[in-house]
């Protein structure tokens, strides 16, 4: 399937879940200092496993960077 | 006034309160951090970058300080209170620095979007610092709405001219039941000794350290200079005055001759 991770399109495999992009984009398991949007939709972290994307899905992943 | 500075009822051994926006790196900004001996810098939220080398998370966790998520960036109510639950999520903490800013050129905040999302972030829970101008009525309604603190401007974001409008900034510290952190415009230490001297609880600072040519040292100087004028504010200024007031005594100058005055002094003055 595709979908929008940060403003690119995207493959992932159907019924990925939030936390296997989180994986894929590198972060660490705990990913402390992460947070993801679905279509302007927080996903709380305790739901990353259980969360599965959608075809078309609008992601957005933060983290911290340096800022006033 | 006590060394401590308590914000939500934690304790803070430093009033100043570093942001970490413009340092040219994660060496630097440590060594800053270390010469500031704040207790809590400000992060912003941005999206992921898989390429990018080491976290500021990890350089906060070393040096011991607590992360302060702010709403950089965000134009309306609606994105900061989404911005404030993913800083939630990110960094566990519920305290907010709340940015909402309104206009791209000067940066200063939109009030009437600024206090719709203090009053949500309130209502959840969330420990809020607002950013704001300084006019004192918006201070007192981002109070009255349960915000833990107020942080008025000094002078807009990274412009370093230091505390334009003092009367305001007296007048939000006069009616103040919260603590009254300066947040932007200063450009050096002794902006920063001048909001303390006000009566300012604490100082926000990033661009007048992290762009100074030597950061490590400006945050050094803008360290003493925060104790500096907490102490001097709590010491009592003397008032000021037109005309010199002779500190030494007049009672006992001696007379060496009689007209000794030059010409065109009416009195002989003693410094």
């Amino acid at each position: 399937m595709r979908l929008m991770v940060n403003g690119q399109e995207r493959a992932l495999p159907d019924g990925a879940t939030v936390q296997a992009l989180v994986c894929e984009l590198g972060m660490a398991e705990g990913g402390r200092g992460v947070a993801v949007a679905v279509d302007g939709e927080v996903v709380p972290r305790s739901q990353w496993p259980e969360s599965a994307l959608r075809p078309g899905a609008r992601v957005e992943v933060l983290t911290a960077v340096q800022g006033g | 006034m006590d060394d401590a500075l308590i914000i939500a009822g934690r304790r803070f051994g430093s009033r100043l309160i570093l942001g970490t926006g413009g340092f040219t790196n994660h060496e630097i900004l440590a060594r800053a951090l270390a010469a500031s001996e704040t207790e809590m810098c400000t992060v912003a939220l941005r999206r992921l970058d898989p390429g990018a080398r080491g976290s500021i998370l990890d350089v906060l966790d070393r040096a011991g300080v607590a992360v302060l998520p702010n709403t950089a960036g965000c134009f309306t109510a609606r994105d900061a209170v989404t911005t404030a639950h993913l800083a939630r999520e990110a960094f566990g903490t519920s305290w907010i620095k709340l940015e909402v800013i309104g206009d791209d050129r000067t940066l200063l905040p939109d009030a009437v979007e600024l206090l719709a999302a203090a009053e949500t972030l309130v209502d959840e829970d969330f420990v809020v610092l607002p950013y704001t101008t300084d006019d004192p009525v918006l201070a007192r309604r981002l109070e009255d709405v349960g915000c833990a603190a107020v942080m008025p401007l000094g002078s807009p974001i990274g412009s370093g001219m230091g505390i334009c409008n003092p009367y305001n900034l007296s007048i939000i510290l006069e009616r103040a039941g919260v603590p009254v952190v300066l947040d932007a415009g200063v450009g050096t230490a002794s902006d920063a000794a001048l909001a303390l001297e006000l009566g300012c609880d604490a100082v926000l600072c990033a661009s007048a350290i992290s762009r100074a040519q030597d950061p490590v040292a400006m945050a050094r100087a803008v360290n003493l200079a925060v104790q500096a004028g907490a102490l001097a504010g709590g010491a009592g200024r003397i008032p000021r005055r037109r005309y010199a007031e002779a500190s030494t005594p007049e009672a006992g100058t001696p007379v060496f001759a009689p007209a000794s005055t030059p010409a065109g002094n009416p009195a002989q003055a003693s410094a």
